[in-house]
């Protein structure tokens, strides 16, 4: 037999129970709805998506020291030099991916900026600090132009040691950029800025790469 | 345009404080390597008596010292280098070539001495001795110098382009020789600071794993059997480069351009 007090108790508990749950649920209501009335007066600022648009890619391959042509369809800003690193941003990946015929490490992120400038003011802008930037290079669309490449440091570290596998990676940016932006006629790399003897203790970065050299390297190869 | 101008042509354009010491040295090294054999000290090839001409051969162990090249945890492209030059230097010398070498031990040399030592051998080939663990087979390097005319002074760094054509025709030969050993070999030009500056014909030769021995990169190399079969296809094409060179090759010695 349950006591008579019990019984009272627990009903008083049950309605106290119900009666929470109510508040609680107001409570909830109330707070939503604040938050989107904060939302809705918030300024807000449509995304800008840049329309994807043909991309030609000349993918290394270690194998047989070749480069194959491999056209995807990207999201590219309009300013040249912004273009010219997200291009060469996606090559890095693809030699980053697992499995990639190429592999290097680092990816996108190891190309720090690529500013473009006349080919005449190139050598000048180079050995000084005061290179045209991107914004500067759209100046020039007419005349040859010449795309400094900066490379991190990491990047170079962890390239892998070898004339095949540097000259690959020089040779398919080369080749990368020429077929996306064809005034670039001339390359030049910048390791963190500064200019570095090798990449990776092999292929020359203290020259300008000529983008008519950037053929695919085998030559002669026989069956 | 002539080779003694520093224009577009050769792709090239040095920035920065330059250093002028290596540049006079290299400038008086080309000279001596291109005045006349009197001077040098040597009959004149050709001349009744004279004694046969020397085929003689450099071979540059790439790296070295402190520069260790590639490697991974038990292997160092150095190490590979020069323990391929030195199995290359006994087999070259068994068949009765002149052979010079840039380092015989672990030490750090400097690209402008390798190609002071290569310039001043009057050589008929110059091999540039490398090692990748990536890659497959053996990848011969041609410098990606265009060819240019020779002259009595040429520009330090490049003054591999006078040899163009004949560094062409050594790696045809090498290319052939590794072939018929079932080696895989893949041919390309590239930017290399070492073999630009040599005057003599040049090829850099970097051996890279043997995929098909289904060995990892690092025991591929280390194979003895496949250094050996390397070494001996590559003293083939040399024995196949000088006896062209005797049956009136093109290829001539450095101060023979």
């Amino acid at each position: 037999m349950i006591p008579r007090y019990q019984t009272v108790l627990f009903f008083v508990l049950l309605a106290a129970s119900v009666i929470m749950g109510a508040v609680l649920w107001q409570l909830r209501d109330r707070a939503e709805q604040r938050r989107l009335q904060a939302q809705a007066s918030t300024p807000t600022r449509a995304p800008q998506v840049a329309p994807a648009v043909q991309a030609t890619l000349l993918v290394a391959n270690d194998a047989d020291d070749s480069m194959a042509e491999r056209i995807l369809s990207l999201p590219l800003p309009p300013s040249a030099g912004a273009r010219a690193r997200a291009i060469l941003g996606k090559l890095l990946d693809l030699y980053a991916a697992p499995g990639a015929a190429h592999p290097v490490q680092g990816g996108a992120s190891a190309i720090t900026q690529v500013f473009l400038m006349p080919v005449s003011a190139g050598e000048a802008a180079v050995a000084g600090p005061r290179g045209k930037t991107s914004a500067g290079a759209n100046e020039a669309k007419n005349g040859p132009e010449m795309a400094v490449v900066n490379l991190t440091g990491a990047f170079a570290a962890s390239h892998p040691s070898g004339i095949e596998t540097e000259s690959l990676t020089v040779l398919s940016i080369c080749a990368t950029l020429h077929a996306n932006l064809p005034q670039v006629t001339e390359v030049r790399f910048l390791v963190d800025g500064q200019e570095r003897e090798t990449l990776a203790g092999h292929a020359d970065l203290t020259r300008t790469y000529l983008t008519s050299e950037a053929e695919p390297a085998v030559v002669g190869a026989q069956p | 345009m002539s080779s003694t101008q520093f224009g577009k042509s050769t792709g090239f354009r040095r920035v920065g404080t330059p250093n002028l010491f290596p540049r006079v040295a290299g400038a008086i090294s080309i000279f001596l390597a291109f005045a006349p054999l009197e001077l040098a000290g040597q009959a004149p090839a050709g001349l009744p008596g004279a004694a046969p001409p020397q085929f003689v051969v450099v071979l540059d162990a790439a790296h070295g010292g402190n520069d260790t090249g590639g490697h991974s945890v038990n292997w160092a492209e150095k190490n590979f280098a020069l323990a391929l030059s030195v199995r290359l230097r006994s087999l070259l010398e068994a068949r009765g070539m002149d052979v010079v070498t840039t380092r015989e031990q672990d030490v750090t040399l400097e690209a402008e001495q390798r190609d002071e030592i290569a310039n001043h051998a009057n050589a008929q080939a110059c091999l540039s001795l490398h090692a990748s663990l990536s890659g497959n087979g053996v990848h011969l390097f041609v410098s990606s110098l265009q060819p240019a005319e020779a002259a009595r002074l040429v520009r330090w760094k490049t003054a591999q382009a006078t040899a163009i054509t004949r560094s062409l025709g050594l790696a045809g030969v090498l290319n052939s020789a590794l072939r018929q050993a079932g080696l895989n070999v893949t041919l390309g030009r590239a930017a290399l600071p070492v073999v630009d500056s040599m005057t003599c014909p040049a090829v850099a030769l970097e051996v890279a794993p043997d995929a098909n021995s289904g060995q990892t990169a690092t025991d591929s190399l280390s194979d003895a059997g496949y250094q050996a079969k390397v070494a001996e296809a590559v003293a083939a094409a040399l024995v196949e480069w000088r006896s062209e060179g005797l049956s009136g090759g093109s290829h001539k010695g450095a101060r023979e351009p």
